[in-house]
């Protein structure tokens, strides 16, 4: 006897942190069925922006999301800038491809994060959210804020990375290096994580095209596509770097091209620093002539496109905005129908190594009051104890 | 300071409901969950129902669709609720207020007990602004 069950997920749900709102078709414990309502978030932005100043714009596009809080001003101005028909400094481009790169890690490591918080592995949450503060000091010592830089102006940046900030980034840097190295292994070599990841919720390379996603949900399903490669801005082109490409289309492969992505980023901010002329950060530009441009970005969740149209005067008649997550969030329907509806609680998790407690607990020798065991040795412990775990699961 | 108030302000349980903003407030609330912050040493904790909330924490400017659901949750909430305008969007709209989309303020919706400006406000202004909180409810200066 087939029997449906609507399950809600939402609007307001524990797991989610927006509103969004999921009924899914169950039968037993089978997804049969999926409906996505969103419209919770909706603020007009398109229209707001038509009432705004050029120079006003990317205050405003900045609030499209906090996550991606560069990618959305990072294309409008390159929706501008090709609608003027200029070359920015030099300087500017470098500044900007350090300030995205820096968000697509923060946004990586926010959604892993997440991401183990869903599945019920709060560990993981706590630790790389840990993490990605050192990246959010960075963005405050370079642009004043934590999140919503405002570094981005048609014709430049705003503000200069001052030659002083750059060996502190520069180590911050290199603190982060062992800390995903350490990600990658715990989240990788997980078995728990492992069995809750891999081989759920695939996406097929064919599927992949046809539900047309982009960014990293692309790239896991064998999708080589990436702005940065494909249609260089800012200063992709004059650093080196590669493309992660997985080819499994898995929860699993996803957050495998996430991590490996982090490094590539990281591979980017350095060499930028490094190759960074000296020179002017913007470019003063009088008026915007009729016309219209169009801007791409690879946000960290995929291509971000804007297009602007102008009529000469100093707002624009049109401004079209595509995020990623629009195309990305339909794929869910193929993802998600056909798989379980996995319980909050996973018992799994419960035989889980504890990550989370090391950074509490100092163990001291009783009579010299000294340190005997660091972070780093407790978490080496309980990776021997994964390992003995993962032997004994075989 | 009677029983229940003490019981109150000792340690809140906070829901937070995101009502179109643009992420950022909600992810410096989650942050100050996690190591760096921890509020929970305080006996701050997210819940996942209203239901079970002393404090409602409210990010955003509603728009015609979340306004409803506002006032339904504060509602729902069990008195007395403390609301809480995180953000310089729940606190007064920011450049959304000429949005077709925004029909009103959240203060317009529901009795604020504490705004906390910024965009978003840093962790440490959130902190700051719940003590203060506790503080006026308590009584104290
Ligand atoms: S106040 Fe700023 S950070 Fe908070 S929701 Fe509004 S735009 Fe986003």
């Amino acid at each position: 006897m087939s029997h449906k069950v609507v399950v809600p997920i939402g609007p307001y749900h524990p797991l989610q942190e927006e509103p969004e709102y999921f009924r899914l078709y169950v039968e037993g414990e089978k997804v049969v069925d999926i409906d996505i309502v969103i419209g919770y978030m909706h603020r007009g932005i398109e229209e707001l922006s038509e009432h705004k100043h050029f120079d006003q714009i990317p205050f405003l596009v900045e609030r499209i999301c906090g996550i991606c809080s560069t990618s959305h001003p990072f294309a409008y101005v390159n929706a501008v800038e090709d609608l003027i028909k200029i070359t920015i400094p030099e300087r500017a481009l470098y500044i900007r491809t350090i300030i995205a790169e820096m968000e697509r890690i923060h946004s990586h490591l926010l959604w892993l994060g997440l991401a183990g918080h869903f599945i019920g592995y709060n560990t993981v949450w706590m630790w790389s959210w840990r993490y990605r503060e050192p990246v959010l000091d960075m963005f405050e010592m370079i642009t004043g804020n934590r999140n919503h830089y405002a570094m981005m102006k048609v014709g430049g940046v705003r503000r200069d990375i001052k030659d002083e900030d750059v060996p502190i980034l520069k180590k911050t840097l290199d603190d982060l290096v062992p800390a995903v190295d350490m990600f990658k292994g715990a989240v990788m070599d997980d078995p728990v994580i492992k069995a809750r990841l891999k081989g759920i919720g695939i996406l097929t390379k064919q599927q992949a095209i046809d539900w047309a996603v982009v960014g990293p949900t692309a790239r896991a399903s064998g999708i080589n596509i990436d702005v940065r490669k494909d249609d260089p801005y800012g200063a992709y082109d004059k650093v080196s770097w590669n493309v992660i490409v997985e080819e499994d289309g898995d929860i699993f492969a996803k957050t495998k091209v996430r991590i490996l992505e982090m490094y590539e980023s990281i591979r980017i901010i350095r060499e930028c620093l490094d190759k960074m002329p000296k020179g002017p950060i913007d470019f003063d530009v009088k008026d915007i002539p009729p016309g219209e441009g169009i801007g791409r970005v690879e946000a960290p969740r995929g291509e971000c496109f804007h297009y602007v149209k102008s009529d000469g005067t100093n707002r624009p008649i049109r401004h079209k905005i595509r995020a990623p997550s629009y195309m990305n969030v339909a794929s869910n329907k193929i993802a998600a129908v056909g798989g379980t509806i996995s319980d909050a609680t996973i018992t799994l998790a419960a035989v889980d190594p504890c990550y989370c407690c090391t950074e509490r607990l100092t163990v001291l020798d009783k009579h010299s009051n000294k340190n005997i065991m660091n972070g780093w040795d407790l978490i080496r412990l309980s990776q021997e104890k994964t390992e003995k775990l993962r032997n004994s699961i075989k | 300071m009677d029983l229940k108030l003490k019981a109150l302000t000792k340690s809140l349980w906070v829901f937070h409901a995101a009502c179109s903003p643009c992420n950022n407030c909600d992810i410096e609330i989650l942050d100050l969950l996690t190591p760096r912050y921890d509020v929970e040493r305080f006996g701050i904790a997210l819940v996942g129902s209203v239901r079970h909330a002393d404090v409602l924490l409210v990010t955003g400017v509603p728009n015609y669709k979340t306004k409803e659901i506002l006032k339904t949750l504060y509602s729902q909430a069990p008195q007395p609720c403390l609301v809480v305008a995180v953000g310089n969007c729940a606190c007064g709209r920011m450049m959304f207020k000429d949005s077709y989309n925004s029909p009103c303020a959240v203060d317009e919706l529901v009795p604020v007990s504490a705004y906390i400006p910024g965009c978003p406000p840093k962790p440490e202004a959130m902190i700051a602004g719940v003590v203060k909180l506790i503080q006026k409810v308590r009584g104290k200066k």
